[in-house]
């Protein structure tokens, strides 16, 4: 029988079906962060289980991590307390432990693919929704809660029904400009912020085939904010490339092994999908979002839509509009801009400061906007140090932070005031997402260079056709 | 965690029709911080239900002293969007509410309320509708959820709709048990998979 992708890969993990009710799901890789393990692992004691495969699972510590003076003590008690909960945890069940400072250190999504322990064909969880970034090899990942993080530490399974099918076409070329966030924030646009929910989403077509491994990442990354648990894309050679020779990457013999099976994991011509949707790269633009959840964008050269022409409640939709201080028909270009964030799971990779730099390269930042630049990890950090892109930053008036989640989340110092406009590449707009009453629009690297160059909100093609 | 049974729940109702209530409003990141599981009803909704200074809204309605006690809360379309954070169903279940209905919600948020022992109730959006319209109509009006039968009723007329559960789910909900005993009594089974798996 003709099969997709998603079913090869899911079928071989299900240990075994329970009778109206979900699947025994075996878990091969296992990513902990200091937030959400330390009440499963309060939980593993208090039953007196232990950790039936510590070689499984990888702790690193990113979301409530200062980004200046990593060297220091952490100085807010709660964040110091959960990094500490994370480390005695994985030294006392033998599980390998990447803290602060540490060269390996990192945002968790960031750090799995560079270290070779994302693959291919494998299963991947995360107390952490995110975890769909690493799709991007062709793995069912997804986050889970801490209840399921507790099962996965004590027996490598959870219970999961298997979700329903989608697969996202996309084709033809993108113009200038436009990036992979664009193309997944214009999908998510098209889609709603609930429009999958219940899928599992394959992404297929030109685009994505020409897209990097970086540009994967970001777009599989943000499959959970249209509600899809997870979004997949078939490993071609282009994986292959960037897995090969990292360090927990198979080697020799088990090499040749795992790329005959990674070889086979593509959806068969005639397999069918429970739904399916066509889109076109030419009709994407750089896109920016005007409301409070990943749903609510456009083109960048668009206008705010009026309530009545999108899906959902009015009052909803409006509600969000004040939150956001806009009102319907405004424009986004050149609305001023207090802060610029520039990091996360979804744009923390070394491409991300590559299309950061091609714009602020010999230009200055506005000196009314406070920007955060965040790597994703020490080993992006090391790359634009190498390729010299640090020069950049600071000669624009830019200041290169150290890797962590950052004001994605802003569980630590660095979040945005109340009432103050920040144009930002990370995930979520949602209401206070960057800091209580903070404001967030969610764009591409590029769009918060321009932005960032001109304090106002711009679209990156004027400078880049400049 | 162990969580009481859940059978038949009748009582009032917080109604939330506000669409698209994320994670992050149920509970704030910056809330996420301890290393035990307690008192996460302290923050729940922190944003909408109080001021800057710590005063409480006076109109959101889970501030207002007609819901007070109820066990059930009406929420609006794709309820519990966003993060993973199992800290939003904690603060549900520690806020005092055991079931939560809505016409549609986000996968994960609903995953972690059946494992904190939170029935989410999914209806359609005209029930949904009307639920929240007797409850305008009389705040004081009662709910039945009904697991065994599952069904959810509003109690002054009688009109009733069924909603879907699993039934391994549902034999967890009505006994209080949780996945991780059953996974356990499979570990055998599991061993030998594990065994078998190239990576």
């Amino acid at each position: 029988m003709a099969t997709t992708l998603f079913d090869k890969v899911w079928d071989s993990h299900v240990v075994r079906h329970v009778e109206d009710g979900p699947d025994v799901f075996f878990i091969d890789r296992h990513f902990i962060h200091e937030v959400t393990s330390p009440v499963a692992f309060l939980g593993l004691e208090s039953r007196g289980n232990s950790v039936v495969y510590p070689e499984r699972t990888f702790a690193t510590a990113d979301h409530n991590t200062p980004t200046i003076n990593q060297h220091l003590p952490v100085a807010d008690v709660l964040s110091a307390n959960q990094l500490d909960a994370l480390e005695r945890n994985a030294k006392k069940h033998g599980i390998s432990h990447w803290g602060l400072g540490d060269i390996n250190n990192g945002i968790v999504h960031v750090v799995g693919p560079e270290n070779g322990i994302t693959l291919p064909g494998a299963t991947i969880v995360c107390g952490d929704s995110h975890t769909s970034t690493h799709g991007a090899f062709g793995a069912i990942a997804f986050g889970i809660g801490t209840s399921e993080v507790e099962m996965v530490l004590s027996t490598q399974c959870i219970m999961q029904p298997k979700p329903k099918k989608m697969r996202i076409n996309v084709n033809g070329k993108l113009g200038a400009g436009v990036t992979p966030k664009d193309v997944a924030l214009y999908i998510i646009s098209k889609q709603t912020t609930s429009g999958a929910t219940g899928y599992f989403v394959e992404y297929a077509g030109d685009v994505f085939e020409d897209m990097t491994m970086e540009g994967r990442m970001t777009v599989c990354n943000l499959s959970i904010e249209m509600g899809a648990r997870g979004g997949m894309i078939a490993p071609d050679q282009k994986t292959f490339d960037y897995i090969a020779g990292r360090a927990q990457t198979p080697k020799g013999a088990d090499w040749d092994r795992a790329m005959e099976y990674w070889k086979t994991l593509k959806t068969d011509e005639d397999a069918t999908f429970d739904v399916e949707f066509n889109y076109d790269a030419a009709d994407i633009e750089p896109m920016i979002t005007y409301g409070t959840n990943p749903g609510m964008g456009m083109g960048v050269t668009k206008s705010i839509p009026n309530a009545e022409a999108v899906e959902g409640g009015v009052e909803t939709y409006r509600k969000s509009l004040g939150y956001m201080d806009f009102n319907e028909g405004d424009s986004m270009i050149g609305k001023q801009i207090d802060f610029v964030f520039l990091g996360s799971c979804t744009n923390g990779r070394i491409e991300d400061f590559r299309a950061f730099c091609s714009i602020v390269k010999g230009r200055k930042k506005a000196e009314h906007v406070t920007a955060w630049l965040v790597p994703g990890s020490h080993k992006v950090v090391d790359q634009i140090k190498e390729e010299g892109l640090d020069k950049i930053i600071t000669e624009a008036g830019f200041v290169l932070r150290e890797p962590g989640c950052s004001a994605c989340l802003a569980m630590n110092d660095d979040k945005i005031p109340a009432g103050k406009l920040s144009v930002s590449t990370s995930n979520r707009n949602f209401e206070g997402r960057q800091g209580p009453g903070s404001r967030t629009l969610l764009a591409s690297p590029l769009v918060a260079a321009a932005s960032a160059v001109e304090g106002v909100v711009t679209d990156p093609r004027t400078i880049l056709n400049a | 965690m162990a969580y009481d049974k859940f059978e038949v729940l009748t009582s009032t109702a917080y109604p939330l029709p506000t669409e698209n209530v994320d994670t992050d409003q149920i509970i704030p990141a910056r809330f996420l911080k301890a290393t035990e599981r307690k008192d996460f009803d302290i923050n729940f909704f922190r944003d909408w239900r109080f001021n800057a200074d710590g005063t409480p809204k006076a109109d959101f309605p889970l501030n207002k002293e007609i819901y007070a006690g109820s066990k059930i809360l009406v929420g609006g379309r794709n309820f519990g969007s966003g993060s993973s954070r199992e800290h939003a169903a904690w603060s549900v279940y520690d806020f005092g509410l055991r079931c939560v209905i809505s016409s549609e919600f986000a996968d994960i948020f609903k995953n972690n309320c059946l494992n904190v022992g939170v029935l989410p109730v999914q209806v359609s959006a005209a029930f949904a509708d009307s639920l929240f319209a007797a409850i305008e109509a009389d705040p004081k009006t009662e709910i039945k959820v009904d697991l065994p039968n599952q069904t959810v009723t509003l109690v002054a007329t009688g009109a009733s709709e069924s909603f879907v559960i699993n039934g391994y789910k549902k034999e967890n909900m009505l006994n209080g048990f949780d996945d991780i005993d059953y996974l356990k009594n499979i570990e055998g089974e599991i061993t030998e998979f594990a065994a078998k798996r190239p990576f």
